[in-house]
């Protein structure tokens, strides 16, 4: 559903506003060929070149637009890496970089199809927003927003939703209040609400991981904190780390092992097998709060 | 004048064959064709000029210094801690300088992108030009482009500085490796063969291969 949502927010953006323009390398073609046939100047599918994808909206960004880039995360992200580095970031250029297929989605796929490293990857990089909506309808608005200045971000498209949305997920958002402070990221919402079903933890839910609201974990933290994360465990170590810089604090990061796991099946099949099922977490939640929780 | 303003810079000798390859394309395009001035090189309507070679940059520098671009004296620090020129031109730093290069293979890809994005705002008469190395060929990165350029067809214009410094060269020759393009095949230090090549417009990508001396030679 996330991926139908942005393609109809896009095409009405294009529409809406000609600084707007659009840069695929083949992925979702068939699903934009009507904006790339209304708008064949600045709805452009470049073939299967990654590289020049980013390339050519770092370029359409330095003449004023405001690229929209997309494919799947491992393309978008790991194989472009260096164009999004220097195209983008070292000739301080903006863009909307949107993917479908991160950490596991395209299961069947194999590995090179995964992308569990890609926020971690933009971690290394100066000024993205990363956003990783939680619902199909928390999609339009960041897209929105997104097209409003010249900023670089990430927003990560996936197929795991939860059962509603929470539009204001910007902030961390308090869902359930007690003792230790569980922050689930985007999809990871409802497998955290059914594995603290009856634990006494405080969760907090945000789709904005990146710039990530510290005062908030800040005022929310009281001795310990776990983050799950759809993405490789401890991606957001350090900021939390800093985050909680000088409160004494435990703390614990859940997420996509870094172990290949040569497998195919379904997103569900390798969630569980990275623990980010609901039971998965919840044996991993009460390892690290003991008996108490 | 360009050539002395270039033996003022130091600094960065591993790349004079590189830097020495382009000057004289350069001053052609800044002194002939280029609709650019230092009080126009904001104006969105200006001409552009992407250097993706950023290896060795001296020309570049040289020529902007001498187009009034940026101060003579910035000649004499590039590459040292809080000099505004480094080995590899910034775009952030360096008025004039459109794109931030040094790693291979990205100028052709962006000047796609700004040839793009100028067409759809309407800027028809706006070229774009991106001058690459016959060894910054081997990038697969330009091969997306060219290609891509090529089925638009997009009017850019791209020189290759061929000094034979291919790896393993270029069986065929260069425009071999840029099909649906036209071709100016021209002496690299020539100023009237580059500007007739640099005049060239076809509506579709035009190259321009310019010959220099082996750079190994």
């Amino acid at each position: 559903m996330m991926r139908e949502t942005f393609v109809a927010a896009t095409t009405a953006l294009l529409d809406e506003d000609p600084r707007t323009a659009l840069v695929l390398a083949d992925i979702s073609a068939d699903v934009f060929a009507p904006a790339l046939r209304k708008h064949p100047d600045r709805a452009l599918n470049v073939g299967i070149r990654e590289q020049l994808m980013v390339g050519v909206g770092g370029g359409l960004a330095m003449t004023g637009m405001r690229p929209y880039l997309h494919s799947y995360a491992p393309f978008l992200v790991d194989r472009a890496y260096e164009q999004i580095k220097l195209d983008l970031g070292h000739q301080d250029t903006g863009a909307v970089l949107v993917s479908i297929g991160g950490s596991y989605d395209s299961a069947a796929s194999g590995y090179t199809h995964h992308s569990p490293g890609d926020v971690a990857l933009l971690d290394t990089l100066e000024g993205w927003t990363v956003l990783v909506p939680g619902h199909h309808d928390e999609v339009p608005a960041m897209l929105r927003e997104a097209a409003r200045h010249d900023d670089r971000v990430y927003i990560r498209l996936g197929l795991q939703e939860n059962t509603r949305a929470y539009p204001d997920g910007g902030k961390l958002r308090v869902l359930k209040r007690g003792g230790p402070l569980v922050v689930a990221v985007g999809p990871m919402l409802d497998p955290v609400l059914a594995a603290t079903a009856d634990l006494d933890v405080t969760v907090a839910y945000t789709n904005t991981p990146r710039p990530l609201d510290t005062e908030g974990m800040r005022l929310l933290a009281e001795g310990e904190v776990i983050v799950v994360e759809p993405y490789l465990a401890g991606t957001s170590a350090r900021l939390v780390s800093e985050a909680l810089s000088g409160l004494p604090h435990r703390a614990l990061h859940l997420g996509v092992g870094r172990a290949e796991i040569r497998d195919y099946g379904t997103w569900e099949d390798h969630a569980r097998a990275h623990g980010l099922d609901a039971a998965g977490l919840r044996r991993s939640l009460r390892a690290f709060l003991g008996g108490g929780a | 004048m360009t050539v002395s303003t270039l033996r003022r810079l130091t600094g960065d000798e591993k790349h004079a064959p590189s830097a020495h390859s382009t000057l004289d394309v350069i001053r052609v395009l800044y002194e002939r064709v280029l609709r650019i001035t230092p009080e126009t090189a904001d104006e969105p309507d200006r001409d552009r000029f992407l250097l993706s070679k950023g290896h060795g940059p001296a020309a570049y520098y040289a020529v902007l210094a001498d187009r009034g671009f940026i101060p003579e004296d910035w000649l004499d620090r590039m590459g040292q801690w809080n000099s505004p020129l480094g080995t590899h031109p910034d775009r952030v730093l360096i008025p004039g300088v459109e794109a931030g290069t040094g790693s291979l293979g990205h100028g052709l890809g962006l000047a796609v992108g700004v040839a793009l994005g100028l067409r759809a705002q309407g800027y028809l008469q706006t070229r774009t030009f991106v001058l690459l190395g016959d060894a910054e060929l081997d990038e697969g990165s330009n091969h997306e482009a060219i290609a891509y350029a090529a089925a638009l067809p997009l009017p850019l214009t791209a020189i290759v500085i061929d000094n034979r410094s291919a790896t393993h060269g270029w069986p065929g020759g260069i425009p071999a490796r840029f099909p649906g393009w036209t071709v100016s095949l021209v002496d690299g230090h020539d100023h009237d063969e580059i500007e007739r090549g640099l005049l060239v417009r076809t509506g579709k990508p035009h190259l321009i291969v310019a010959a220099v001396e082996p750079k190994w030679s």
